[in-house]
């Protein structure tokens, strides 16, 4: 992509800023695609139809949803420290959408092809967690607070599962840039990390049923780092109002939700690089190129942000404990066998 | 090399940018009609009690330095990852050396019962 934009373009900074454009065009159409998947998923499983008015079946509602929260007014409380209420949907947006950075969305297009690729991505999303606090702290109100305490507890004890399971995959590649981890698991279904990856038979008998545990539990994790259903403790509404958004209105509330929908696909996206072949197809030279890839990635991604609406109206919600216990005590342990045994193997 | 790393600057100052037209386009679209009601803290309707600015459970502060020491540790393990292969059977043998005593501090944690929450 940058080769082809050198090509037009010649040598200059405006080939840098249309690449880095590109991951914006593609997260705002995705979230308005999101919203309303969500709305029409949700409806249907509950033997609903959802909105049937704006357009046909409804599809233009959450562009109706974005124009009416256009026209809210903007409030800040009297109360809440004015500044970092301001800056907080800020930093929450950032700590998504830079990620999308060092997403391969094709095998001919990344945002930032930097070795530290995975790496950058957990490093940048815990902004999102400074943001968080912010938005909770300057609010001055005390569901914001209790919901961005939840919420920073939560996404910090799933931090720490999400980096293990991702150095599984780290380990069988040997690179954190997913550009390559992608080009790595080329050649069809049976290349994929969670099916082993490219290794002799035996070897990857072996790996199979850590790959796949590692796997799982990223996805687990991932979901708990977006607060979603069944973890979404930080959002209980039936607790705690709206969480550490309650004071937000009009535009600001919308940069929230769009952060969320851009953080659920970015979940996706780093769950299907690492496991799922990234951009490649799994029918091997079939389908292949660089606009075949980007289909692939799309639609590996859009599946699981499919499957993470499916588990928020499959699974109710956890208790703190249970939550807590989850990540330290089962998927942590658990992990680390995932990281010795797969060391082992590939050593012997 | 680091020439690649350009977009990333350009990417933030694109979101921001993005997030600053939003909102200005929010002030020119919104009404303005303050009241004292309207900017009061929500609290479900009721007149507000005090301040959000208390003191809250050092639950919290257990889980954030938790989180720190484990993280740091995951940290080291990236590098290690990423050369995993070059450093062959010993480069294993040396990390498995240091994950057991990360090991040894999960199980004295968990022992001690500060990932207990109740």
């Amino acid at each position: 992509m940058y080769e082809l934009l050198h090509d037009l373009l010649g040598d200059s900074l405006l080939v840098y800023v249309i690449g880095a454009a590109l991951p914006l065009l593609f997260v705002l159409p995705f979230a308005v695609v999101a919203v309303l998947l969500e709305m029409k998923v949700s409806a249907h499983m509950q033997d609903r139809v959802a909105y049937m008015y704006t357009g046909w079946h409804g599809v233009l509602q959450p562009v109706a949803d974005i124009l009416k929260l256009l026209q809210k007014e903007d409030t800040v409380p009297a109360a809440a420290d004015k500044f970092l209420f301001r800056l907080a949907p800020f930093l929450v947006f950032m700590g998504g959408y830079a990620g999308f950075a060092a997403l391969p969305f094709s095998s001919a297009y990344i945002g930032s092809n930097i070795d530290l690729g995975v790496f950058y991505i957990l490093a940048v999303s815990s902004l999102a967690v400074i943001g968080l606090m912010m938005s909770g702290w300057a609010s001055n109100n005390k569901w914001s607070l209790f919901g961005a305490m939840r919420s920073v507890a939560q996404i910090i004890s799933y931090e720490i599962p999400s980096a293990l399971s991702i150095l599984v995959a780290v380990m069988i590649v040997g690179s954190l840039n997913l550009q390559e981890v992608s080009k790595f698991q080329e050649g069809g279904i049976q290349n994929w990390i969670v099916f082993g990856g490219p290794m002799p038979l035996l070897q990857k008998l072996l790996l199979l049923p850590f790959t796949i545990t590692a796997f799982f539990i990223l996805f687990l994790a991932g979901i708990a780092e977006v607060n979603r259903t069944p973890f979404d403790l930080p959002e209980a509404e039936s607790e705690l109002v709206q969480g550490y958004n309650t004071e937000y209105s009009g535009m600001k509330f919308a940069i929230f939700y769009l952060a969320e929908f851009a953080n659920m696909f970015l979940v996706s996206g780093i769950v299907v690089s690492l496991y799922l072949g990234g951009w490649t197809s799994p029918f091997g030279d079939v389908m292949s190129g660089p606009i075949w890839s980007f289909f692939w990635f799309v639609a590996k991604g859009m599946f699981f942000v499919f499957l993470q609406v499916w588990i928020r109206w499959t699974l109710p919600r956890l208790r703190v404990d249970q939550l807590m216990y989850t990540s330290w005590k089962v998927l942590t342990p658990f992990l680390f066998v995932c990281i010795f045994a797969v060391g082992l193997i590939l050593v012997l | 090399m680091l020439e690649s790393y350009l977009p990333i600057f350009f990417m933030i100052a694109g979101g921001i940018a993005f997030g600053v037209v939003m909102l200005k386009l929010n002030e020119f679209f919104g009404p303005r009609r303050p009241t004292e009601e309207k900017f009061s803290t929500y609290e479900s309707g009721m007149e507000p009690v005090r301040t959000a600015r208390e003191r809250f459970s050092v639950k919290f502060y257990m889980v954030a330095v938790l989180f720190i020491l484990f993280d740091i540790e995951v940290v080291f393990l990236y590098p290690w990852a990423v050369s995993f292969r070059e450093l062959g059977y010993q480069g294993f043998v040396t990390m498995f050396v240091f994950i057991v005593i990360l090991l040894i501090g999960l199980y004295y944690v968990w022992r001690k019962g500060a990932l207990e929450w109740d």
